[in-house]
Parts: structure tokens; sequence; C-alpha cells
């Protein structure tokens, strides 16, 4: 017996057909879906509501992001990185600043740093929270979005007053920051903290012991360690399979190694886990912000990198630990002012993979959980 | 007792009867001559309902109850739910009757003989609609339906009542074994 | 002018509902009233909806038509009713045409015979509880069939889900209604009733609501009906049939405008019309709170006067909302349709204090205010829980309604009829 997944989804056959099965549907669903998360099609192959098979067809929010960088400078190209995962920008442009000043062999000075770490953490929060929210109303729980966004708000408020915008951020420069925290970010940051924390419990007080979330998320789309490393998936997905491997702590950047967390894990590899994992994730988050916002070292916010940037010739991967996943770039210089080459190693588009793993023999109920647990974001995946 | 509310006889008896009775016709037409399944399907379920009606005229409330109950909502809903799993398509290309339609229309002229006879033998003498109607029984007719099956002296219909549930079962359990792939 | 008031006043002081009395003039008047008071009731819950629900999700729901978004229904009705109604191409256009009305005629003919109190019914048949259930069932047939005719995968889905689910949860349904009509027949003639009217007389008569009947039965059996018909009218947490994030709208995808408003005027219907068959089973349907134990005169008036007050209540709420109204030019025609939406209400509670009306709405009122409880929870589950999957649903009506509906009928049964047992078990003894 060939291992099916070796097989298109749309080519498998029926087990021993009887007279009176129904025929089978081969559907559609998406790009126009309302739980797609944008614009991702799947071609479902259903015996009656059982999947056989599904393949995903992506690319309707291709905008070429990777070919814009090598007609840009490396500086003009930082807030196009800002445009791939959306919900989570600041942490798209950690990434990227990380990437460069890798090339460059800068590093950001001590308090850029910190200043980063809040932002990308409260970041990973707000991404999180944009998660659950939509996840829950995939479910078809549609409170917990109102309170995630009532939550969202306070964030996307602090990172407003920071650098003026609110989803596509361009927070940081190569070299560290370009505008310093203004006037009482420390305590909005620790007013914020004290204010969501007893918001997390709301959200769990909702979903957490709840029959029906438990019935509708357990032992569904179950994906073993094995099974995820093998496909390339990271972030909380890996996680909740059991497999501790976070970058903050396996290959420390910014100054991740400065601060005291854990690495939630799961053990079963279903949608329950991912979900426990993921709000675990933002107490840990919390926990990186206290410590960061009570340890701000004062001094420059910014290195010392020529205005015209010219790496030399050479090539860099770095990658960090996004809300998502393992978020990587890879970039070649020629020694030119514009990026030779910028492949982006996006977690949603890897973590997609696994759809067709985790929803065979499942209902096409959970086709949607699962590309909510999934927490795919199309601008990623597409890019 | 107001004047007002008296209780009038039932108006129009022949036009109700006529008229469901020309609805089940048409309605049984319907689902023999239509093409599609599903308005077949339609067809019939007017014509039950229809056959409600008149049971309502016969003063049987609880018959008629049952009637909408489980012919019209349940049995006809599964039928509907099967005809929509089979293909459509092939059953539309193909022609209906067999050519036995010769056949089917003679069958139907020696019923409908029948029926004529039957009636004008039985009833000679009698109208079908008669001025003095006998007044039902005062009781309710779910109760006496009760006691036919279950009253301890007169009731006569137990057995065969359960006989014939016990048949369904057997019916259930043998369309579960024909059609599970795997139990 | 003389007679029309003396023939007004003779149906005032009858004590039958007018099909029973077989008076067609009284039947077509309530047939009026009931589909105008239907209509009014589903406008009101659609505006009552999307308040509750956006308060509970910490947001403010419709606020810019009318004040306070009271308009906002007339607004949604009047779009409806001039958005282009789409026939797909592909669809079959009859069914496609009347499966939407099979909905509506079966949510509405159900109204027939339920008891707003002992003589606010259209009428009284002999069947009436199983009139009511059905009618209730005959509109899955306008869901399947809108489903197909549709022509499109989601619809047809949705139908088939939504005829399975249906039927199945039908048969926990009955079971536990049966267990309710058991319980009418704890009487000295030993005959039960499934009249409507029958049911709450019942329940008078025994001193109890059904809900407390043989502790914790009737409870059990209540929740059993009140699990099926949350999946009868495809609400949250059973809304598989038009589960958004699925089916995007389930069997109703391809449908628009008018058409479209009847499935939600059915849907909105069909809810009233389980509410009211749970409400006279078990609540004791017309009756008010405790009306064997506070008896007397003085009970009487104190009971007789809270519609008014309710009213006046209500009224008093527009009043303080209109004080706390922006004094703001702009908000003037706001803040006096606030204020006479306020004097509306207030004058309907001061009316309801005249003697005439106060003893005639009584019934109506607790039997509409039980209604509404139903319907508060309706929303509040919609708020609350996320959406069965599909074989979870058949699992808990098959193999958990089912079963323990069964069971709590044996039950009822030998409990209601503990005495006669008894006694043949004693017979048995003494031989």
């Amino acid at each position: 017996m060939t291992d099916p997944r070796s097989l298109s989804p749309l080519d498998l056959e029926t087990p021993d057909k009887t007279f009176l099965d129904a025929n089978e549907l081969v559907i559609n669903m998406g790009p126009q879906h309302p739980a797609t998360h944008g614009v991702l099609r799947v071609i479902l192959r259903l015996d009656g509501e059982k999947v056989l098979g599904l393949e995903c067809v992506i690319g309707y929010l291709h905008r070429g992001v990777e070919k814009i960088a090598e007609n840009r400078t490396y500086t003009m190209f930082n807030p196009y990185v800002d445009r791939m995962d959306y919900v989570a920008a600041v942490s798209n442009g950690l990434g990227y600043c990380e990437a460069v000043e890798k090339l460059l062999s800068v590093e950001a000075p001590p308090r850029a740093q910190y200043i980063r770490v809040i932002l990308t953490e409260l970041n990973r929060i707000a991404s999180h929270q944009l998660w659950l929210g939509t996840h829950a109303l995939d479910i078809g729980a549609i409170t917990p979005l109102f309170y995630t966004f009532r939550d969202r708000e306070e964030i996307l408020k602090i990172f407003e007053k920071y650098c003026g915008a609110r989803l596509t951020t361009h927070a940081f420069r190569i070299g560290g920051l370009q505008y310093e925290a203004y006037d009482g970010f420390e305590s909005d940051v620790r007013n914020f903290v004290s204010f969501v924390k007893p918001k997390i419990d709301e959200y769990e007080e909702l979903l957490t012991t709840n029959r029906i979330w438990l019935e509708r998320t357990k032992g569904v789309g179950v994906i073993s360690g094995k099974d995820a490393i093998a496909l390339g998936v990271t972030g909380p997905v890996l996680r909740a399979s059991g497999v501790k491997w976070d970058i903050r702590k396996a290959q420390p950047y910014a100054n991740y190694k400065n601060f005291d967390f854990e690495i939630p894990t799961g053990e079963n590899g279903d949608t329950y886990d991912r979900y426990i994992v993921r709000m675990m994730e933002m107490r840990q988050s919390l926990r990186i912000i206290e410590q960061a916002v009570a340890g701000i070292p004062e001094g420059p916010i910014m290195a010392k990198v020529p205005k015209v940037m010219k790496p030399p010739v050479g090539e860099v991967y770095h990658s960090i630990e996004a809300p998502k996943g393992e978020l990587g770039y890879f970039i070649v210089s020629d020694g030119s002012t514009q990026p030779y080459r910028v492949r982006v190693r996006p977690p949603s588009f890897v973590n997609l993979q696994a759809l067709d793993v985790m929803c065979r023999d499942q209902l096409v109920a959970d086709v949607i959980a699962v590309i909510g647990t999934l927490d795919i974001v199309l601008g990623e995946v597409d890019r | 007792m107001n004047p007002s509310l008296t209780s009038n006889p039932p108006v129009a008896t022949p036009f109700f009867f006529y008229g469901l009775a020309a609805i089940m016709i048409i309605g049984g037409i319907l689902v023999i001559t239509r093409k599609n399944a599903v308005h077949s399907a339609l067809a019939l379920i007017t014509t039950l309902l229809a056959q409600a009606a008149l049971y309502l005229m016969l003063y049987a409330p609880f018959v008629a109850g049952v009637q909408i109950i489980l012919y019209a909502g349940g049995i006809m809903v599964l039928f509907l739910f099967v005809i929509m799993l089979i293909s459509i398509e092939r059953a539309e290309k193909e022609r209906q009757f067999n050519k036995q339609w010769l056949v089917g229309i003679a069958a139907a002229a020696v019923l409908g003989g029948l029926f004529i006879t039957v009636y004008t033998t039985t009833t000679k003498g009698r109208v079908l609609f008669p001025e003095g109607r006998t007044s039902y029984v005062d009781m309710q007719n779910t109760q006496g339906i009760a006691n036919l099956l279950f009253d301890q002296h007169a009731g006569t219909y137990m057995f065969a009542f359960e006989i014939a549930s016990l048949l369904l079962l057997v019916a259930i359990i043998g369309a579960v074994v024909m059609a599970k792939k795997r139990i | 002018m003389h007679a029309l008031v003396q023939y007004i006043e003779s149906y005032l002081s009858s004590d039958k509902t007018p099909g029973a009395a077989g008076n067609f003039f009284w039947a077509t008047v309530y047939v009026l009233l009931v589909f105008v008071g239907l209509s009014i009731a589903v406008i009101a819950m659609n505006w009552l909806e999307r308040k509750i629900l956006a308060h509970m999700q910490v947001r403010l729901g419709p606020m810019r038509v009318g004040p306070h978004g009271l308009l906002q229904p007339i607004a949604d009705a009047l779009k409806l009713l001039l958005k282009e109604d789409i026939i797909p191409d592909g669809a079959d256009k009859v069914v496609f045409w009347i499966a939407p009305f099979i909905v509506v005629l079966a949510a509405f003919t159900v109204f027939v015979v339920v008891p707003f109190g002992p003589t606010h019914a259209i009428t009284d048949m002999n069947i009436g509880i199983l009139f009511m259930l059905g009618v209730s069932s005959l509109s899955v047939l306008g869901i399947v069939t809108a489903g197909w005719a549709s022509n499109s995968h989601y619809p047809l889905i949705g139908a088939l889900r939504s005829s399975a689910q249906m039927v199945s949860y039908e048969v926990a349904m009955g079971l536990a209604v049966v267990s309710a009509i058991l319980m009418t027949s704890l009487n000295e003639s030993k005959t039960g009733t499934l009249s409507m009217i029958g049911i709450v007389q019942a329940q008078f008569d025994q001193h109890e609501w059904f809900l407390f009947k043989f502790f914790p039965l009737g409870i059990i059996a209540f929740g059993i009906f009140a699990i099926a018909m949350v999946a009868e009218t495809n609400r949250a947490p059973f809304d598989l049939p038009e589960a958004e994030s699925e089916l995007t709208a389930g069997f109703h995808t391809e449908y628009s405008g008018f058409r479209w408003s009847l499935f939600f005027l059915a849907e909105y219907s069909a809810m009233i019309a389980v509410s009211s068959i749970a409400v006279t089973l078990w609540i004791g349907g017309w009756l008010r709170p405790f009306p064997n134990l506070l008896q007397g005169s003085t009970w009487d008036l104190a009971f007789s006067s809270v519609p008014g007050i309710t009213f006046l209540l209500l009224g008093a709420i527009c009043f303080y909302n209109t004080a706390r109204m922006p004094k703001h030019p702009l908000f003037k025609i706001q803040t006096l349709g606030l204020a006479g939406f306020g004097a509306v209400l207030a004058l309907i509670g001061l009316m309801m204090f005249l003697p005439p009306v106060r003893e005639r709405v009584g019934d109506i009122f607790w039997f509409s205010a039980k209604v509404a409880g139903f319907m508060y929870l309706y929303i509040w589950y919609r708020g609350t829980f996320p959406r069965y999957r599909f074989d979870q649903l058949m699992k808990v009506g098959w193999k958990v309604l089912l079963p323990t509906g069964l069971a709590l009928l044996i039950l009822t049964a030998v409990v209601g009829m503990r005495a006669e047992l008894l006694a043949q078990v004693k017979q048995v003894f003494q031989r």
C-alpha cells in the first residue's frame, strides 16, 4: 500500500463502494468563503461529509514581494515586509532588520533591542488575539471575536502612539529604531499588561471548559510531532505536537536570552492543544514584556549604519520566532545597494502544507477548524 | 348561550370534498407523469395532505394528524432525502412508463369500473351527502382509537399493531445490513 | 352601532374560542390578529436579538436608524423588499419559488392552535399538540426543496443536514411531549387530552406546572424538549444547516431579497411556535404564577396589574434614555422619537389598568412573557456556544436524548400509574 500522502488527493480511490453509496462531491471552498481567512481556495473531495482529500490553491494575493526587493534598496524594502503577515507586521520587520544587520555585521544597541522585544511580544499577543477571535468564530462562537478585538485595540493604540501606524507599522529600522520611545511608553505597556491579564482569563472562561468547544477541538486535526517535523511545520502548531522548538530559545536573537520564559508545549497535537499552547504563549509574552519594561537600559537607539547601505558580497539566513512560526529571511548581496535576491520562509505557507494530512478522514466542519487553528495569513502565504 | 356563538353545522361539505378529491387526483396524476423525481415527491405530498384533510372531514382528526406527521412530515422527507442523493440526470434521460401505458390505461379503466359498480350497487337509494348526517360520537377520536387498540375488552387490534411494528423493525435492520459498508 | 357593541360584548363574555364556537367572523378576526401580532413579534425579535447580542459582545448594535436603532427592522425590511430577486441559472424555478412559501405556511399555520388564553386561541383542536408537531415538521420540506432547487452544492449540503437534523430531533421531541401528555391524564376520569387548552387546564387542575411534576421527571422532559426545540429551529448551537463558516448560508445561500426574508420570517415564527409548545406543556401556558396558591381578589388584582406596570416601566426606561440623549440639534428628531415611543408604551400601560382590558389581557401577557423568556434564551445561546459538528449533533440526538426520552416516558407512565400497579402487585401477593 502506497503512502496516501504521496498521491494527489483528487486521484484517491474510494474503498469498497456499495450500490447505495452517495456520489462523491468535489467542492470548491473559497476563494470567496467566509472561513478561509482571505483568499485561500481549498478543493475538497468529500464522501458525504467525510474529507477524502484536499488540495490548496494559493496565489490569489500574490504581489511579488520577493521580486520587488530586488529593485529596492535595503532600506526601501523594509516597509514591504509589513505587508506579508499584516497582523504581525512588527515581527516581520524585526526579522528583516536583523537579517540585514547580520549581513552588515552590526548590532542594534541594547535599548533598541529591549524596545524591539516589547513591541514584538505585544504584536505576538495581538496576533494570537486575532487568531483566537477568528478561530472561535469559525467554530461558531461569535462572542470571543469582539472580546479579543476590544483588547487588541489597546495594543494597536500603543503602536499608533509609538510610530503612527496601527497595522503596517514599519516600527524598526536597520540598525535600531528611528523613534525614541514616547513619553509614557513604559507606563502604557505596564498598564496594558495588567489590563490584559484578566482578559485572557475571560477568553478562557468562555472556551477552555466549554463542552461544545472541547468536542469540536479535541482529537481534531491531529498531527504527530514526527509528521510535523517532516512537513517543516513550526510555531505553536509544532509545539502543540510535543516538540519543544522555539527559536527564541533554540537560536536566541535580539536579546531573548536575557529573559526568563517558558515554552509551552502540548501533547496530542490536536486543535485543542494548539489552542491551549497559544493561550499559554500569550501569558508568557506578558512575562517577557514585564521583564523587558522593567529593564529598559538608557543609551542610543541606533547603531552606526552607513547612510547608503552596501553590504559585502555574501548571503545570510536569519530566522525569528514569529507568532505563527519560524519566519526566515534569506538575503543574497552582490555588494550593490539592492539585494540580489531575497527569499522569505513564511511560517503560514509551510504550515499550510500540513492541512491535507490534518484533514484526511475528518469532516467538513473540521477543515474549517483546522484552517483556523493553523493560523494562516494569506498575505504571507502568497507574498 | 349567546346567539352569536351557537355551533354552526359544517358549511359547504360537498364543495370541500370535491375540491380535495380533485387535488388528490391531480396530485396523483402528477406523481406518475412528472419526469423529475422531486416534482413527483412534491405532488405526492400534496396528495397526502389533501388526504389528511379528507380524514378531518370524516371527523377523524387523530388519523389526520398522524397522516401529516408521519407521511407528509416524516416519510416524504426521507423520500426527498434519497431522491437528492441519486443521480437525477440519468433518471431524466430514461423513458418513462416503459411502453406499458396501454396496459396501464386498461388496468385503470378496470379499476375505475369496479369502483363505479361498487358505488352504484351498494349505495342504491342513498345519496352521497345526506341531509341528516349521523352525528359522530361525542367521545374524542383519539380516545376512540386508543380504546380500539388497547382496551381490555374491545381492543382487538393490539396484536396486529405490535406485529406491524416488529415487521418495520425487521425492514430497518435489513436495510442497515444491506447498506452499511462496515458494521 | 348599538347592535355592533352588543355583538362584541357578547363575544367578550363567552368562554369559547371562535373555532370551537364555529364563528366564522371572529375566527377571521383572530387569524388576522395573530398574523399581525406575530409579524410585530418577529420585527421586535429582530431588533432585540441584535441589541441584546450586541450588548453581550461589548458593542452597541444598531444605533443610527431611529433612536437606539428602533426603526432598524423596518429599514431592513424595506431594503429586503427592494432588493433584486435573483433566481439562479439552472435552478428549478417552480420549486425554488414554492419552497419559501412552504416554510412560511408551515410556520404560521401552527399558530391556529396556540392558546394565548382560555378563549384567546383561533381554535382548540382535540389533537392540538399533534397538529402543532405535524405542521411544524412540514417546514423541513420547504428547507429540503429550497436546498435542492438552488442547484448548488452548499445549499444542497445544508438541506441534507437540515432534514436529517430535524427528522432526528423530532423523535426525541415527540417522546418528551408524550411524557407531558401522559401527565394530563392524572385526573378522576383517567383520560388525558391532546388539546392545547386542555393541557394548560390540566396543569391548573393539578395545581402544578408539569415542569415540576414528578420531580425530576418533568424537568428532564422539559430539558429534552428545550434542547430538541433549538435543534428543530436550526438555531445556535445547532445551526449547522446555515453554518456560516462552513456552508456560507446553508439552504438559503442562493436566495435573496423577499424570498430570503420569508425564510427569516419563518425561522423566527418557528422559534416562537416551539417556545409556545414548551410554555403550554410545561410552564403553565397562560396561567399567571401561583394561580391556586395565591387566590382571592386581592391577588388577582395584584397580578392583573403586572402587565400595566411592565409597560409603564418600559415607558419609563424610554423616558430615562430620552433624558440621557445628547443635547444637540442633530439628535432632536431622535429624542422626540424616543419620547414618543415611551409615551406610546406608557399609554398602553395605562390602558391595561382599565378594568375590562385588565381582565382580558392578563393571560395573553403571561403567555407572551414566558415565550419572551425562551426567546431570550435563544439569543443567549447564540452569544455563548460554539457550533456542534454534524456527527456530534446526531450523537446527542440519537444516543443521549432518545434513550433518555424513552426511559423518561416509561418512568412517567409507571409513576403516574403507581397506585394501580401497587394494587395489582398486592393482588398477586394475596393469591
